[in-house]
């Protein structure tokens, strides 16, 4: 009986020491030579794998660093510039200063401003709604609210307010990976400058309809006037298809546009409130109070 | 014993509730608005401006692609727009918008009734007359006849399948055309025939239209070429590869076009809109259109001219009913609802089915159960439950293709079956998109 466990146990230590020995062997001649730095760039970047790169993931992401001969474009929009420079200098490389973005929706139509005109019961995803129709409120370019870009946010930081049917960024929280970006398929999500102290202006309105028939369906929307393109002192302002869009690289910020705008479709978010100077001017502009709330 | 397909398949109630209304003449509309993108493929392009007078049967659009066709006012009148106008879908497409006055039709078009039974035309010169005449397919998804009509060169066909099954539940505009025009349909059918150089032609009828069977099997008697084939019912019979799987035996493969296995299969108001291109130079103007619902009084059954708005046909049968909650444009099982009232009808529309809020409500979702009824229901052999549960992951667009979502009909039937009501169609519909997507650029890629 012992004979048996004893032959056993020899035998199957010198198979394990003869294949310890083979694989040693085989594996310095395979051996895959990696660049040491890969794996210190790696452990600098966040480890969040969220594809926000625009690589498969973060050691990919690595890889591109360390093999690139310049930083150039490539960016960590989770880390941001600390990141960035840190791996520059891990690298040698000149590293590259480049604005912190966040996700902004182009939509306000709330369920205030946009009323239902129809009821879709089906499975709530946007992308199959979009598939069957233009959407449940008279406006096919808008929010469909049923949260595609809401499963795909590894980082929390986009909701929908049920109460007001619209779908709101949590600017702490945004990286401004851009996975909600390629989720909506209206595609109303779009990457900004930040801005200075978080101070930026957009038209939040994705409508291309003429001003007649997007007014009639939403009444923040954008309906094309071109008063805010005239107003504007920078150019930073274009109107092509009956909608907006001003050119965060041109724009200062004046909020010029923001007085004209008849609808209200141009958002001003995290400026100070403004008071009306003095009671003697009789523009009759109401003080604008934009709140991203 | 009847045939019928073999795999899947379901019993809906069939609530044909419209089977014995006559066909009426709707009445021409006010303002008629005419889709450019009537048919599958790229939408026509306007040829027509705003003040031009238009007769009907007149040319108002031409085809921009080799998938595309060829649109003809519906009406006589003044063009008072061209513009871009929400469809069905709410989704913006090109319309023209035809101010009617009286009713002249261009003088080609044979408006009588006698029926031309000789064909003197060859196979090149009845495809030329069916293109211009922009014959789609009626069966729903409208694909160009005069493209279906011409496989490529290296295909043979075989056998010419008329599609007379109309296995969704509530629709009889088939029906009613089978009944009281089944001469016309048949010449349709030998001309397509002659098209397509084809000696055998199937009449594939499900068996509860026992008066269509009796009188397309008479109107047939003098071809013996054609057969009329009554077949049992079954949905969805109605399905290309499941007609041609009942009626030869064959079944189309995975991604393969019916010619593959020598057929060619039309629907049988596109041999009645055949026939009447071909016989009576009548372009496709105008559509049988079932108004039908349990909620609706009187059941009808309507011959509209294209560009009809909706809202005009619900003022027709005494405006919307009361506890009317859906309008579908089709059947019940695979039509489309209608969000925008003011759209207007095209070529291929067959049925506007009214719905209560208790037979459209959908029941509270709960857990897959595993019972596998939606894979006993579906007429590809696919699984169902399984696709649902690997498209909400998401992101496994390999292993979905595995499982040939792609081979996925959009029939409904796993739907229908499910007692744990998921929502199986929508979302198999949402990743079966991303597949095909996926597949494309892979084959452009190559």
């Amino acid at each position: 009986m012992s004979t048996t466990i004893i032959y056993t146990i020899v035998s199957l230590v010198s198979l394990g020491l003869l294949f310890s020995v083979v694989l040693y062997f085989v594996a310095q001649k395979f051996k895959v030579e990696e660049d040491p730095r890969v794996d210190i760039v790696e452990s600098l970047l966040p480890g969040a794998n969220c594809g926000g790169c625009g690589m498969a993931g973060c050691r990919a992401f690595a890889d591109a660093l360390v093999k690139a001969p310049a930083i150039g474009s490539l960016f960590c929009p989770v880390g941001g510039d600390a990141v960035m420079e840190k791996v520059a200098a891990a690298l040698g490389k000149e590293a590259v200063k480049t604005e912190p973005k966040v996700a902004v929706i182009k939509c306000h139509g709330t369920l205030d401003n946009r009323p239902k005109t129809n009821h879709f019961d089906g499975y709530a995803s946007c992308k199959g709604m979009a598939a069957l129709y233009s959407g449940d409120t008279g406006c096919r370019y808008g929010c469909l609210g049923k949260g595609d870009c809401v499963n795909v946010c590894l980082f929390d930081a986009i909701h929908i307010d049920e109460r007001r049917g619209i779908v709101e960024v949590d600017e702490e929280k945004c990286v401004a990976c851009g996975a909600c970006v390629k989720a909506c398929p209206k595609s109303i999500i779009e990457l900004r400058p930040k801005g200075p102290k978080n101070r930026r202006v957009y038209v939040s309105c994705s409508s291309r309809d003429k001003g007649a028939i997007a007014r009639k369906v939403c009444s923040v929307s954008c309906i094309g006037c071109g008063k805010c393109v005239k107003a504007c002192p920078f150019d930073a302002i274009t109107l092509e298809n009956n909608l907006a869009y001003i050119d965060p690289a041109k724009c200062k910020l004046c909020r010029k546009c923001v007085d004209e705008c008849p609808t209200k479709a141009i958002w001003a978010v995290n400026f100070p409130i403004k008071v009306p100077v003095a009671p003697k001017q009789e523009e009759g502009q109401s003080p604008i109070v934009n709140n991203e709330s | 014993m009847k045939l019928t397909f073999s795999i899947g398949g379901i019993h809906p109630k069939e609530n044909k509730l419209s089977r014995d209304a006559h066909i009426e003449t709707f009445p021409i509309p006010d303002v008629a608005y005419i889709s450019m993108a009537q048919h599958l493929g790229s939408p026509a392009e306007p040829v027509v401006q705003k003040g031009d007078k238009v007769k009907a049967g007149q040319v108002i659009g031409k085809p921009t692609g080799f998938i595309s066709g060829f649109v003809h006012s519906s009406v006589s009148g003044t063009v008072t727009a061209v513009e871009s106008k929400g469809d069905l879908a709410g989704n913006p497409v090109m319309h023209v918008v035809i101010a009617v006055e009286g009713d002249e039709w261009c003088e080609e078009i044979d408006r009588s009734k006698d029926i031309v039974r000789e064909i003197p035309f060859s196979s090149e010169e009845i495809l030329e007359k069916i293109k211009n005449a922009g014959v789609v397919g009626l069966g729903g998804a409208a694909f160009p006849t005069h493209v279906k009509l011409n496989p490529p060169k290296d295909k043979k066909a075989e056998w010419l399948i008329i599609n007379g099954t109309e296995c969704e539940p509530y629709i009889t505009s088939d029906d009613r055309i089978m009944r009281e025009r089944p001469d016309e349909i048949v010449i349709g059918s030998v001309i397509m025939m002659k098209a397509l150089k084809v000696e055998k032609c199937y009449i594939g009828i499900e068996d509860n239209k026992p008066e269509a069977i009796t009188s397309m099997t008479k109107a047939a008697s003098q071809y013996p070429q054609i057969k009329v084939v009554p077949l049992k019912k079954k949905y969805p019979q109605g399905g290309e590869k499941q007609l041609i799987e009942a009626l030869t035996g064959y079944r189309v493969p995975s991604l393969a076009l019916p010619i593959e296995v020598g057929a060619v299969v039309h629907n049988v108001g596109t041999a009645l809109a055949v026939y009447e291109a071909v016989q009576k130079n009548k372009p496709l103007i105008d559509s049988i259109i079932t108004v039908t619902g349990t909620c609706v009084p009187h059941h009808r059954n309507f011959i509209v001219r294209v560009g009809t708005p909706f809202s005009k046909m619900l003022d027709a049968i005494g405006g919307l009913p009361k506890d009317a909650a859906k309008l579908v444009c089709g059947g019940p099982m695979m039509g489309k609802a209608v969000a925008n009232l003011e759209a207007s009808t095209l070529k291929a529309v067959s049925s506007l089915l009214l719905l209560t809020e208790a037979e459209t409500k959908r029941k509270e979702e709960s857990n897959c159960i595993r019972c596998a009824k939606c894979t006993e229901a579906c007429p590809m052999g696919l699984e169902p439950y399984l696709l649902n549960k690997l498209s909400r992951i998401g992101g496994l667009y390999d292993e979905l293709e595995q499982e040939k979502v792609h081979d996925c009909i959009e029939c409904g039937c796993c739907l229908y079956s499910c007692p744990a009501h998921i929502p199986l169609l929508d979302i198999i519909r949402v990743s079966k998109a991303e597949v095909l997507t996926i597949m494309r650029n892979r084959s452009l890629k190559k």
